[in-house]
């Protein structure tokens, strides 16, 4: 069971809102610092370890860059939209950002209110009203890439790459 | 069974089943994987240990070209060196083979028809343009698609745009994307093929934009149906063989839209977004800007620097309006130099930039300050997305572009050149 408070955000949130031009060439902790700086300045400040963010359609239009790492170092726990770009999930699977299509979420939670997902039945109750709702399912290797890690492991595992220094 | 789109034959001949369809998860070889300078800066890249085959590797130097910072020569360093550490002999250098990665794929048909290409940048779906199935992955699935020779895809649905009739003088295809998504909005989850009896008059460059726009329409593939003129194209720049892949005839597609050419004006999109946000040039004529940009994978082709001359020809600059002119590939580059746009694009008071990604995304080249407005030819206009974030940007085509940089407004090209509209 995954719990956490949700933070809301609107339609066609882009990669540029969560990792902005300028800091694809910072590092980790910088870029983590910079999200939503645009279109939520300090917002940063209020997120905490745990967090849940739901979206609404098209969820993550935009660049290739690592936007969703960013989310992950926050220490969001788990990402519902209505809907989610192709490439954004992408790289939620490659950087370990739990992220679920979940049809009817953005109107069943209020900012603040706390959701939880079941990864049993893929169900995602608001604890706040009792609303229930069904989030779709992602191929077993992708889900098991979103939870534990994303891709650089297993790449590493298989001594394709070598695996990177802690903090560099 | 149904029959498959472009791109489901593609997905399923690379992973080697008979028939693949929505909702499918596939895993498939990859022909060709594209790697950026991007995917050598220090703070991202991983020491790869071994490729899966160097010949199905091609490494385009482009976002910071020339090396732009400390950062951007260490990250071209590093990457001259794994070029020559795994012999990859596609490579594309600082130098007269430079340009924007999706650009010099196609300017050198390394996307061949039927095939699969990726690469980490969100417009790869450009090469879509040439029958391909070309992907923007993340920095991740490149490193894998290197190393394994394979990638993954959940297979989408499809919708199909049959374009028909043509287009008027001063409309272009970035128009037809700003109609596209101003009237439909995001295809997210779906692929974009595009055909109709309107598509051999359309070039090659018109079907790159629609192509590498469809990133924009948040599509998974954006793909062409292949052509005489495709193939023509393709066969005078690479000798390699190919199988162009056309839909079968009793293909399901999630829906059949038809765009009819000739209803389509020019169009802009208002700042921050381009999903249900294109007005008519008309509802933002006016609007004072600082600069004016035609650029990038999606408007630094040919015929795009062609339509910007011919709209400044003869013409000045207006006072206080920087106009930034960046061609996709020194390739272009040269060619527009030898049609003379170049000189009729300086003469009018451009600035002529080498081939780069450069402005479109706020790297280099073209950085906008607090409060300026630009508007731009190019691939985004999200909020900070050219540089500061009380930046406006709006976005149209090369003549509208050209036009309102010499009236120093938004205006529409018919309104400078003079033409009917």
């Amino acid at each position: 069971m995954i719990s956490g408070k949700v933070w809301k955000f609107g339609d066609n949130i882009n990669t540029d809102l969560m990792l902005p031009g300028p800091l694809l060439f910072g590092t980790e902790a910088e870029q983590k610092r910079a999200v939503f700086s645009a279109n939520r300045p300090g917002w940063v400040d209020q997120v905490q370890a745990g967090d849940i963010i739901v979206g609404g359609l098209n969820y993550g239009m935009g660049s290739s860059r690592p936007a969703a790492r960013s989310l992950r170092n926050l220490g969001i726990a788990a990402l519902f939209a209505e809907s989610i770009n192709g490439l954004f999930l992408r790289n939620a699977v490659n950087f370990g950002l739990l992220a679920l299509e979940c049809p009817g979420i953005y109107a069943a939670f209020d900012e603040g209110q706390t959701a939880e997902l079941s990864l049993e039945d893929f169900t995602v109750r608001n604890c706040s009203t009792g609303v229930l709702l069904k989030a779709q399912r992602v191929p077993g290797v992708l889900l098991d890439m979103m939870l534990h890690g994303g891709l650089y492991p297993h790449l590493e595992q298989q001594g394709f790459i070598e695996p990177r220094a802690a903090g560099s | 069974m149904a029959g498959m789109t472009i791109v489901e034959k593609i997905l399923a001949r690379n992973s080697g089943e008979e028939h693949v369809k929505p909702g499918d998860f596939v895993v498939v070889d990859v022909d060709v994987a594209v790697m950026l300078d991007m995917s050598f800066l220090a703070t991202e890249r991983h020491n790869i240990l071994k490729v899966h085959d160097p010949d199905k590797i091609a490494v385009v130097f482009d976002h910071m070209v020339p090396a732009a910072d400390k950062r951007s020569a260490e990250a071209h360093a590093y990457g001259r060196d794994f070029v020559r550490r795994f012999g990859i002999r596609r490579f594309h250098d600082v130098g007269p083979e430079q340009g924007i990665s999706h650009a010099v794929v196609a300017d050198r048909a390394y996307a061949l028809p039927g095939t699969l290409l990726v690469c980490s940048d969100s417009h790869t779906c450009a090469s879509g343009a040439f029958n391909c199935a070309a992907r923007g992955v993340g920095a991740p699935d490149l490193l894998a698609a290197i190393t394994t020779g394979k990638t993954w895809f959940r297979v989408g649905e499809t919708i199909r745009y049959d374009l028909s009739g043509g287009l008027r003088l001063g409309v272009s295809a970035k128009d037809v994307f700003l109609h596209l998504a101003g009237t439909w909005g995001h295809h997210t989850n779906q692929n974009v093929e595009f055909g109709g009896p309107a598509l051999p008059e359309l070039g090659i460059d018109a079907r790159r934009t629609l192509a590498a726009m469809g990133a924009e329409l948040s599509a998974e593939f954006a793909t062409f149906e292949p052509d005489d003129r495709l193939i023509d194209y393709v066969r005078e720049r690479n000798p390699a063989h190919f199988e162009p892949q056309y839909p079968d005839a009793d293909v399901n597609y999630a829906e059949r839209r038809e765009v009819k050419l000739d209803d389509i004006r020019p169009l802009v999109a208002l700042p921050d977004a381009v999903i249900r946000n294109s007005v008519a040039v008309s509802e933002v004529a006016g609007v004072p800007i600082q600069q004016a940009f035609i650029g990038s994978c999606a408007n630094g082709t040919l015929e795009d620097l062609a339509e910007a001359a011919r709209v400044v020809k003869g013409r000045k600059v207006a006072p206080g309006v920087r106009f930034l002119v960046t061609p996709a590939t020194q390739a272009v580059f040269n060619a527009a130099l030898r049609w003379g746009y170049v000189a009729t694009l300086m003469e009018a008071g451009a600035v002529v930039t080498p081939a780069t990604c450069g402005a479109c995304f706020g790297g280099h080249m073209g950085v906008l300050g607090p409060g300026e407005t630009c508007i731009t030819a190019s691939t985004r206009n999200f909020k900070g997305r050219m540089g500061d974030p009380s930046a406006r940007i709006y976005m149209a085509s090369p003549a509208t572009v050209a036009a309102s940089a010499i009236a120093g407004r938004i205006a529409a090209a018919a309104e400078i050149t003079g033409d009917a509209d």
